[in-house]
């Protein structure tokens, strides 16, 4: 098998982000919330801060590790709703068609005509800020992608062979496509959902940059970005660190979502032979 | 012919399915199609009925009503003295009396699931749960189709398309249906390799007491393996008896045009006893479907209704029937 | 034999590129079609018998290349013409037919004008006259009311028309050689006849050579003179068609013969079970070594795996390539 960039790189960057969050307690320097020192406010990177501190003092290198956990957390978690969502609704209007086909395709259709960061904005105003609520914003906005993805995959299996062959063996509905569909368009929607939460990663800064995300002094890197404002010209490694360490996972996760979509989606390798 | 008679182990009466184009949400002309139309059939046990007709006849409808995937708009389907056609028949209790072989080796086995997984999990959900009860009926289906047991481990890739057909057939029969519908068994496998597929079916029929019903359009296949034969053409069968009447002494006109038009290697040129192309089936002919296209077609053929299928000749253990009004001339 | 050789094929190969290795998909095929002579090449899939008339009109890409030997077309080397040339020579002089006829037409284009096109890409004409000849070529093709068929689009047609519609354009220029290439597979028994009888018809009366290509070996011994039946990139055998059936030379044509179940045999002789070829047809990258029919052959002895064997002449032209032929 052929040297694949795209993957190697992606996974690399990815794994690193999710190093960080795990262990960030052990790397941290001090603790990101609690460790405010005025003393020390809005010193440049060296030695004994590496990233440099912030208005507040608190040491950003710290801030930025715990803020992976937090990016992480946003992006898996609610990519993983979101995916469930759009699986569940894609396979059973796919295979069932019909009415209920028509009602999750229009339904689908007017997710896909507002800009999902909107819809997000929204439910986020109606909620009280915080984690959970971020979950439940993005988790809730991002599934029409993968909803039509999966609808479309089920129409082109739906009339194989074997699904045919599994309901003369007396499957139920349910487990024709829990067990005979969802694993054979499993590759794509894993694809998407890679790239979806490089996406929700974006959205949460977004939307913590905006304040109405994970509030300070939770280290968030949306919300680090969002303080740092006032200070872009005279102190720039306080939104420098927290903006590389964004695009440095985005990034991961975008080369990741190419490099699986290369092995896993059949009709992206033959267009590359 | 006897109506309940003890080896009849599939009746099908008077069976019609229909379906609507056309119309919805947005208007437009709302149309039906007739892709079976009043097909009346009988099965006995341990035979093999051979269900020919060109595309969109009606026998792929026919036979997907048969396994309860299409639901009739019209008529029974007893199978095994049970009326599968009728609504909340369990999909299990019809599973265990009827099951199919594919046409196509490739698309008809699940990629991802290994030889002992596609058909271990239909004998759990039919019941049998015991680790020792489910590795028998394995080996068992394994040695009857021809595979060896260490084979079981693998991928449907790792196999040749003779090899994947013998899977399939494995599978229609892990179940111990009564009944196997044959949609094309060999059509889409090498020439070489039909001849194990077509031995393996029929040593198959006897040695575990199944009938089958094959559809195909290789009138050779279905000269070798049918005991009995039915023709259809737009939705209805229009002769139907045992093979030999069937090859030897067929009475209707496009039975005739069907067997000339096969070639045959031992001379040139072919007898084109026919014109024309199957018409639409949105706008049948009037009278004789097969009017536009008959050889032997007279005026009276336009008219309605269409005949009826009637019986013909005497002294057949399978009573020959001819859809023609001119039967009788066309010996 | 009728007339002079029209094309004559010899030691043709045919290679599979994968990577750096190049496997011979067609090795050492030599054939010659005279003119106004039918030929056929039946096989399984992947013996190679499609690929060796893609490679007479140029048509093979990537990663199919041809590897050696000679195409000669009327006494000219073809095998090594530049693309510009193959093309004059496409279409008009050779043309070729196949399997889905909807693949092959122009969806967007009415029939009438794919046919007419012809006309003024290879004999000049303009555009009103060959439109005009275009309804005349329908009416040749057998389909009723061509003046009107000429403007419906491909998807307006059922499979038979446009099939008629591939052959009517095939046989625009009076080519020398039409090229068949499973033409009837995808249709009905009854079209697929009509078909058959059309394209006999029309290449007797325009003096057309035909090479047909099909896997039902009943068919082309029907529609050809003569047989030449392919096995794993080789020309196993190469009879008259009727001896073909009667007394078959090679034991893999010998098997074919036996294990198909012919219309009309069992009311004649009862019922026999098939006899069966044991094994698997090989894949291109793992033909076997000698002769490539070995691992499935009930005559197989020590030299059919050491040795490769040549081909023996037989009778009326014909040839058998086995050590054990009779």
């Amino acid at each position: 098998m052929k040297f694949r960039a795209n993957l190697v790189m992606g996974g690399v960057l990815f794994a690193a982000v999710v190093v960080a969050g795990t262990f960030a307690p052990f790397l941290a320097h001090t603790d990101p919330v609690m460790d405010a020192n005025l003393m020390n406010a809005e010193i440049p990177p060296g030695s004994e801060f590496w990233f440099g501190t912030d208005a507040q003092g608190r040491d950003i290198y710290s801030r930025v590790l715990h803020g992976a956990r937090i990016s992480l957390t946003v992006g898996i978690v609610s990519q993983l709703i979101n995916t469930v969502i759009g699986v569940a609704l894609g396979l059973s209007a796919g295979y069932w068609g019909g009415w209920w086909d028509d009602l999750v395709s229009g339904v689908t259709n007017m997710m896909l005509a507002i800009p999902s960061l909107i819809f997000a904005l929204a439910i986020m105003a109606i909620l009280t800020p915080g984690l959970t609520s971020l979950l439940i914003a993005l988790g809730l906005t991002n599934w029409s992608y993968t909803c039509r993805l999966s609808r479309a995959s089920t129409l082109s299996l739906k009339n194989q062979g074997y699904v045919q062959a599994a309901k003369v063996l007396g499957y139920s509905d349910i487990r024709i496509m829990v067990t005979q569909i969802l694993p054979n368009i499993l590759g794509p929607i894993i694809v998407i959902g890679t790239l979806g939460m490089g996406g929700a990663v974006l959205a949460e800064a977004s939307l913590s940059f905006l304040g109405l995300g994970i509030r300070p002094p939770f280290p968030s890197w949306g919300s680090m970005l969002s303080d740092a404002r006032d200070q872009i010209t005279t102190a720039p490694w306080i939104s420098v660190f927290p903006g590389l360490a964004i695009f440095v996972t985005v990034l991961g996760l975008n080369l990741l979502g190419d490099g699986l979509r290369d092995i896993l989606d059949p009709q992206s390798r033959a267009r590359r032979a | 012919m006897s109506e309940t008679g003890d080896n009849t182990i599939l009746k099908v009466e008077d069976l019609e399915v229909k379906f609507n184009l056309g119309g919805g949400l947005f208007g437009g002309k709302r149309r039906t199609v007739h892709a079976v139309d009043g097909v009346d059939l009988v099965l006995r046990k341990g035979e093999c009925l051979g269900l020919v007709g060109e595309s969109g006849c009606g026998k792929s409808t026919l036979a997907l009503s048969i396994l309860g995937l299409q639901a009739p708009t019209r008529g029974r389907v007893i199978l095994d003295g049970q009326d599968i056609a009728a609504p909340g028949v369990d999909r299990k209790a019809r599973a265990r009396i009827a099951q199919m072989v594919f046409q196509d080796p490739y698309s008809s086995l699940n990629p991802r699931q290994s030889v002992r997984r596609t058909l271990e999990a239909p004998l759990r959900m039919h019941g049998v749960t015991t680790k020792s009860e489910i590795d028998d009926r394995i080996a068992e289906i394994m040695r009857h189709v021809g595979l060896r047991m260490e084979q079981a481990e693998r991928y449907p890739h790792e196999f040749s398309g003779g090899q994947r057909q013998r899977i399939g057939i494995a599978r229609a029969l892990i179940l111990k249906p009564k009944i196997v519908v044959l949609d094309e068994p060999v059509s889409a496998l090498d020439v070489s390799i039909r001849a194990q597929i077509i031995n393996l079916l029929l040593e198959l029929k006897d040695t575990l007491s199944l009938s089958y019903i094959m559809i195909s359009h290789d009138l050779g296949v279905v000269e070798h393996m049918s005991d009995r034969v039915a023709v259809m053409y737009l939705g209805r069968i229009v002769e139907t008896g045992d093979w030999h009447t069937i090859f030897t002494e067929p009475r209707h006109p496009y039975t005739r045009a069907l067997i000339a038009a096969i070639p045959d290697p031992f001379n040139h040129g072919l007898a084109v006893k026919m014109s024309g192309e199957v018409p639409n089936p949105l706008e049948p002919p009037s009278g004789c479907r097969f009017h536009p296209r008959c050889p032997e077609m007279r005026e009276g053929c336009r008219a309605q209704p269409t005949p009826p299928l009637a019986a013909v000749g005497q002294g057949h253990a399978i009573q020959h029937e001819v859809r023609c009004i001119r039967a009788a001339e066309l010996v | 034999m009728s007339g002079e050789a029209l094309l004559e094929v010899e030691n043709l190969r045919l290679d599979l590129i994968v990577g750096a290795r190049r496997f011979p998909a067609v090795k050492d095929v030599s054939f010659t079609i005279g003119r106004g002579e039918t030929l056929g090449l039946v096989g399984e899939s992947g013996c190679g018998k499609s690929i060796t008339a893609l490679s007479l009109i140029g048509l093979l890409r990537h990663p199919l290349a041809i590897g050696g030997g000679t195409i000669r077309f009327k006494g000219r080397e073809i095998q090594n013409l530049s693309a510009g040339e193959m093309r004059k020579l496409r279409g008009n002089a050779i043309s070729m037919i196949f399997q889905e006829p909807m693949t092959a037409l122009n969806p967007l284009s009415p029939v009438g004008r794919q046919i007419a096109e012809m006309f003024v890409l290879h004999k000049g004409a303009t555009w009103h006259e060959a439109e005009r000849k275009a309804v005349e070529a329908l009416a040749n093709v057998r389909v009723p009311a061509p003046d009107r068929r000429v403007k419906d689009f491909p998807h307006q047609l059922s499979g038979g028309m446009r099939q008629r519609v591939m052959i009517a354009i095939a046989l625009a220029c009076r080519p020398d050689l039409l090229l068949a290439d499973e033409p009837t597979t995808a249709l009905d028994v009854t079209v697929q006849a009509e078909i058959l009888d059309l394209i006999r018809d029309l290449s007797a009366a325009q003096g057309t050579a035909v090479l047909m290509i099909s896997h039902d070996l009943g068919l082309i011994a029907n529609m050809c003179a003569r047989v030449g039946v392919m096995y794993a990139g080789r020309l196993v055998e190469k009879r008259p068609a009727q001896e073909v059936f009667r007394t078959p030379s090679h034991p893999y044509t010998k098997g074919l013969v036996a294990s198909l179940p012919l219309l009309g045999a069992r009311a004649r002789h009862g019922r026999h079970k098939l006899k069966e070829i044991t094994g698997v047809v090989p894949a291109v990258t793992a033909f076997p070594d000698g002769c490539r029919f070995n691992p499935r052959c009930y005559a197989r002895t020590e030299i059919c795996v050491a040795q490769d064997p040549g081909e023996t002449p037989l009778p009326h032209d014909g040839l058998v390539r086995c050590h054990h032929h009779e």
